[in-house]
């Protein structure tokens, strides 16, 4: 039992982790190919069209990433999560459903239509296109995150005398209070990373002295939405979430933000620290008071309340990897607001094309949106152990009851290697498709 | 309620094989037929352009299914776990294939993901076939050993294979020689069906050839279609009563005879459409007369101690199904518009298309 739920837990969160390198970026980047799209009919400067079709092209190739990858996501929670599918399917299947119906179809359809049907339909309806792609992507996030905030705060549902979850309510599922914060949150941080591909991008080009043209436009479109998006991804949104776990998941709260012990009043924010739970303490700690009850309370001498106060079963199963998860995505984010404020105040001051060490930095800046992101999510999972859905249905009691670990392993291996030649191709095509640059030398 | 998703169902998969398996059949017919670099490219293209769209309808029904059927979902997804990753990574190795051949202009470049697409489609093809012919046959519910359940009575396991190779086994693996029957069954209607979409999507230079091998597979297929007609019998005893009882299900298998004598006249036909469309009759009727037989069961256990998991004891909610509806009808008409558009958009030969460069 042990190491079934072992590797059912690594396979979903390896396949999931490489799954999600690529709806954050097509999420964040559908919305800049709108804007540069809305800015062409605008203003009829042709390169503002050509940067929208280019990232089009880049959207494509992560969307096929995405579906390919995503398939598997869809199938796992029958395969190796087969009691929790049936337990739950009543409710969390209708999110799901609603998912494919609504937004992968829009998404897919409109998609070709915009890459192959800019010269039949013209400009206008090549815009709606953008828009309808750009619409579906989020509606798939918005459906997505309706899912697991159901998963995460449990609403509209009754239990039955076999343990099935039956839906009770539906627009209860849409009104959850943990979805609208999470759903913004997780769409602002995928303009994040989308903002930092596509300055990144810019930066390259300026760097490398060619298509430089095209660089300028990218890095100012790129740090203006990464100053804006890094902002609201922290506040109001991230502060909003972080409300909410203190008040639905408060075991998660006090794991993820590194308090073993109850203080009397007024609970202190961890910056630095490394969780050691033999001694139930943080090794090296840097911490300043009260700073957490004001952020969640505005109090400064409210109490919070410490993991000493919840029973070992109602904790997360893996602490440290909670707190440094949460901790990895607030110091990240942190860095981006400085980092893009930076850049913004050399675009203001009209030095930002000749500041070569920051577009350096920005350059290489580009791994760590997707770093944050992920984290994000891992903060989300790992906080919500251990249960599946919170409070209700424990991860362990979740699993596919005739599935051994072994035939776990076997595929864990397989999606492994496959992904790495996924990931590898993926590289070398989106590395191609930047080199060649929206006006490729040839044709 | 539950009968009325089951049919919706049962008409996303049928849509599903029809889109997705004519890119299925073109890998195929790739695979074995096509010897020039124009032509391997055309049909590559034929296939390339649609088949990410055409899985969406897969992801579809998987969300369906788990929605409108959850335990069904469950037990039929654990139950064939190995088989099913095997599919979803022939999924993966047969996207990066169409997608990556033309990225390079080498050779063995383009040779590697042809290969790739080829083989994964033919395998794709075969393994649906035998998912089919496994859900037909039943399978060992509740995992009974000696007269007693391991399992829930609604759960399964099953091996790839069992040693007998046999349907008749009372622990059937998931490839047994009536399996593999309908597999090939599978395979030789999707190439069929494939052939019929290069000769409609392309000018390819072996399209005066395919209608010559249309017309030999369809003689394959008839004779393994009466093949498994005569041992079904014998695997499933009761297969034919439900057309003995409701005689107006009797279409289903109507609409695949319509195909398959239709397909006969392959080379009579004036227009390319009228091949697809009868060969896409042959995957509907295929399907549905499956289901049909079964109906209202949807997975038959073999042996005497769990009974069958039907539509009615794997459900959703009454109340979840009909909201579901609602938006359901919103969202098949979406579809259909969407379908509509692109169509109109991508229609006629693909060979001037841009694809990939």
């Amino acid at each position: 039992m042990e190491d079934m739920i072992f590797y059912d837990r690594l396979q979903f969160a390896f396949t999931i982790t490489f799954h999600y390198i690529f709806p954050q970026l097509t999420m964040g980047l559908s919305l800049l190919i709108v804007y540069f799209k809305w800015r062409y009919l605008r203003n009829k400067i042709e390169k503002y069209n050509d940067a929208a079709k280019f990232f089009m092209k880049i959207f494509a190739i992560n969307f096929t990433m995405g579906v390919v990858t995503g398939i598997p996501m869809e199938f796992q929670f029958g395969t190796n999560w087969a009691k929790f599918s049936e337990l739950t399917g009543g409710i969390i299947g209708q999110t799901l459903a609603m998912e494919g119906m609504f937004s992968f179809f829009l998404e897919s359809s409109f998609l070709a239509l915009f890459i192959f049907g800019e010269k039949l339909m013209g400009q206008k309806l090549h815009l709606l296109t953008g828009f309808l792609v750009f619409l579906g992507s989020w509606a798939s996030g918005w459906f997505i995150l309706a899912t697991n905030a159901w998963m995460q705060h449990p609403v509209g549902y009754e239990i039955l005398d076999n343990g099935k979850f039956v839906l009770e309510n539906f627009s209860a599922l849409f009104g959850n209070p943990w979805l609208l914060p999470a759903f913004l949150h997780n769409q602002l941080a995928s303009v994040v990373t989308s903002s930092f591909v596509v300055a990144s991008i810019g930066a390259f080009y300026i760097l490398r002295e060619k298509q430089t043209e095209y660089g300028k436009l990218f890095l100012k479109t790129g740090v203006i939405f990464g100053l804006v998006s890094s902002v609201l991804v922290a506040f109001p949104t991230g502060d909003w979430n972080a409300k909410n776990v203190a008040q639905y998941q408060p075991a998660a709260f006090a794991a993820m933000e590194g308090i073993f012990e109850t203080e009397h009043a007024g609970a202190e924010i961890v910056l630095i620290g490394q969780p050691n739970m033999v001694e139930k303490k943080l090794d090296n700690k840097i911490a300043v008071p009260n700073i957490l009850s004001f952020l969640t309370y505005q109090e400064w001498h409210k109490q919070i309340p410490g993991m000493d106060k919840f029973k070992k079963e109602e904790l997360p199963d893996n602490i440290p990897a909670l707190y440094y998860s949460y901790h990895i995505m607030v110091g990240l984010g942190t860095v981006f607001m400085g980092i893009m404020a930076l850049a913004v105040f050399f675009l203001w001051r009209k030095k930002l094309y000749q500041a070569k060490a920051l577009l350096w930095t920005i350059m290489f800046l580009v791994p760590f949106p997707y770093i944050a992101n992920l984290t994000g999510w891992y903060v989300a999972e790992l906080g919500r152990q251990p249960y599946l859905v919170y409070g209700l249905l424990r991860t362990v009691d979740g699993i596919s009851p005739t599935v051994s670990s072994g035939n776990t392993l076997f595929t864990l291996l397989g999606f492994v290697a496959l992904y790495m030649l996924l990931g590898l191709l993926f590289l070398v095509l989106v590395g191609k498709t930047i080199n060649q640059g929206p006006k490729p030398q040839t044709h | 309620m539950e009968t009325f998703w089951f049919i919706i169902i049962a008409i996303v998969l049928a849509v599903f094989f029809i889109l997705d398996g004519y890119d299925f059949g073109a890998g195929i017919i790739h695979l074995f037929l096509a010897k020039t670099e124009n032509d391997k490219e055309l049909i590559a293209k034929s296939a390339g352009l649609f088949w990410d769209s055409n899985e969406v309808w897969l992801v579809a029904a998987g969300g369906m299914l788990f929605m409108a059927f959850p335990t069904f979902y469950a037990s039929v997804f654990s139950g064939f776990y190995l088989p099913l990753i095997i599919v979803l990574w022939l999924i993966i190795f047969r996207a990066i294939g169409l997608e990556f051949r033309g990225q390079f202009h080498f050779q063995m470049w383009k040779d590697i993901w042809d290969k790739s697409f080829g083989v994964s489609s033919l395998l794709l093809a075969l393994f649906f076939g035998i998912a089919l012919g496994n859900i037909v046959r039943g399978v060992n519910l509740g995992g009974v050993e000696n007269g007693v359940s391991i399992y829930e009575g609604h759960y399964f396991f099953l091996p790839l294979w069992d040693s007998s190779f046999s349907p008749l086994s009372e622990t059937p693996g998931i490839i047994d020689w009536f399996t593999i029957i309908i597999g090939l069954i599978s395979v030789v209607t999707l190439a069929i069906h494939g052939a019929n979409w290069i000769i409609l999507k392309t000018n390819s230079s072996i399209n005066g050839n395919l209608k010559n091998v249309i017309f030999k597979m369809n003689i394959a297929l008839a004779a393994l279609t009466l093949f498994s007609l005569a041992v079904w019998k014998t695997v499933s005893p009761n297969s034919l009563d439900n057309f003995a009882h409701k005689p107006y299900l009797l279409i289903f298998p109507i609409i695949y005879l319509t195909g398959l004598v239709g397909l006969f006249f392959i080379k009579k036909l004036k227009k390319d459409i009228h091949g697809f469309v009868l060969s896409s009759l042959l995957i509907l009727g295929g399907i549905t007369s499956s289901l049909a037989s079964l109906f209202p069961v949807i997975l038959p256990s073999v042996n005497s101690i769990n009974g069958p998991l039907t539509i009615y004891n794997t459900a959703s909610s009454e109340y979840g199904l009909s909201v579901a509806l609602n938006w359901g009808i919103i969202g098949f008409i979406l579809l259909f518009v969407y379908m509509i558009i692109q169509k109109r958009l991508m229609g006629g030969k693909v060979d001037k298309m841009d694809y990939g460069h």
